[in-house]
């Protein structure tokens, strides 16, 4: 494959960490996303997707990572505006990625819908565990132009 | 801690939902107005959420549950007001909520409501 190189300038215009140690911190995540997502001019249902991804994350490293924290950053590049939210906890760490990340797989009694439909809302997704490692995962969201 | 108001209409109950909403207010409603539907006999229930902003899957549960929770009681669930963005949302989130009766806005969720009581008042005793 002929892939040529191209230098992209990513400039962060915002970089903010929140701790995710309550229920409320949830709250705060969500008003965090909507807030830095509506600056970087996201459509409303694109803010929403975002919004909702990051509470299900958010919910995920506080119930299952035991809390952690969210680092928010919105980033310019020559050709597009975006948003990138990393989620890390110190909890247990997930043994079976691939079968946590299917719908209907939950240990919490829930629906088993937090990390594959968070996967759905978004345009980048990335985790990284281990068991005893604890859990990150990144998202971020784009809007061309 | 927010409290979601209930407000009583005629047989039914209305619930606005205008707050951001927390873990523990969702749990609190659903208490509250499981026992409210019992105390008032009420026949159905508008959950209006056209303030909702969001509606994760924690959220979107906990709306579920209230309908089969009020569908045990006898009274009908009608969710009223989704806004669009958050309806597209929640089908990609992998939740179309089913089993809960919708409608786009409280006259419009009062009508449901008001013809489903017609349809079953025939041989239901009166409360």
């Amino acid at each position: 494959m002929n892939r040529r190189e191209r230098w992209l300038v990513m400039v962060v215009l915002r970089d903010e960490l929140l701790a995710l140690r309550s229920v409320d911190d949830i709250i705060k995540a969500r008003h965090l996303v909507r807030d830095c997502a509506v600056s970087q001019g996201l459509s409303l249902v694109d803010q929403t997707k975002l919004v909702t991804a990051a509470s299900e994350l958010a919910r995920n490293a506080l119930v299952h990572g035991g809390g952690g924290e969210m680092q928010l950053q919105a980033l310019n590049d020559d050709v597009r505006k975006g948003i990138r939210i990393v989620f890390t906890d110190h909890g247990p760490g997930i043994a079976d990625i691939r079968k946590a990340m299917k719908d209907g797989f939950s240990t919490s009694g829930g629906l088993g819908l937090g990390l594959g439909g968070a996967r759905r809302l978004v345009d980048d997704f990335e985790i990284r565990s281990a068991p005893g490692q604890g859990t990150t995962v990144t998202i971020a969201r784009w809007q061309q132009g | 801690m927010d409290r979601i108001p209930i407000l009583k209409l005629g047989p039914h109950l209305l619930v606005t939902i205008q707050v951001d909403m927390h873990d523990r207010v969702a749990m609190t409603l659903q208490d509250d107005l499981t026992e409210r539907i019992v105390k008032e006999r009420a026949r159905g229930v508008l959950l209006d959420i056209s303030s909702v902003e969001v509606v994760d899957s924690f959220i979107g549960r906990m709306i579920g549950n209230t309908a089969a929770m009020a569908r045990v009681l006898d009274a009908e669930t009608v969710v009223v007001g989704m806004r669009p963005a958050v309806a597209i949302t929640l089908v990609e989130l992998g939740m179309a909520l089913p089993g809960v009766r919708t409608a786009l806005n409280v006259e419009a969720g009062m009508a449901v409501l008001e013809s489903a009581g017609k349809m079953a008042g025939h041989g239901r005793p009166a409360r």
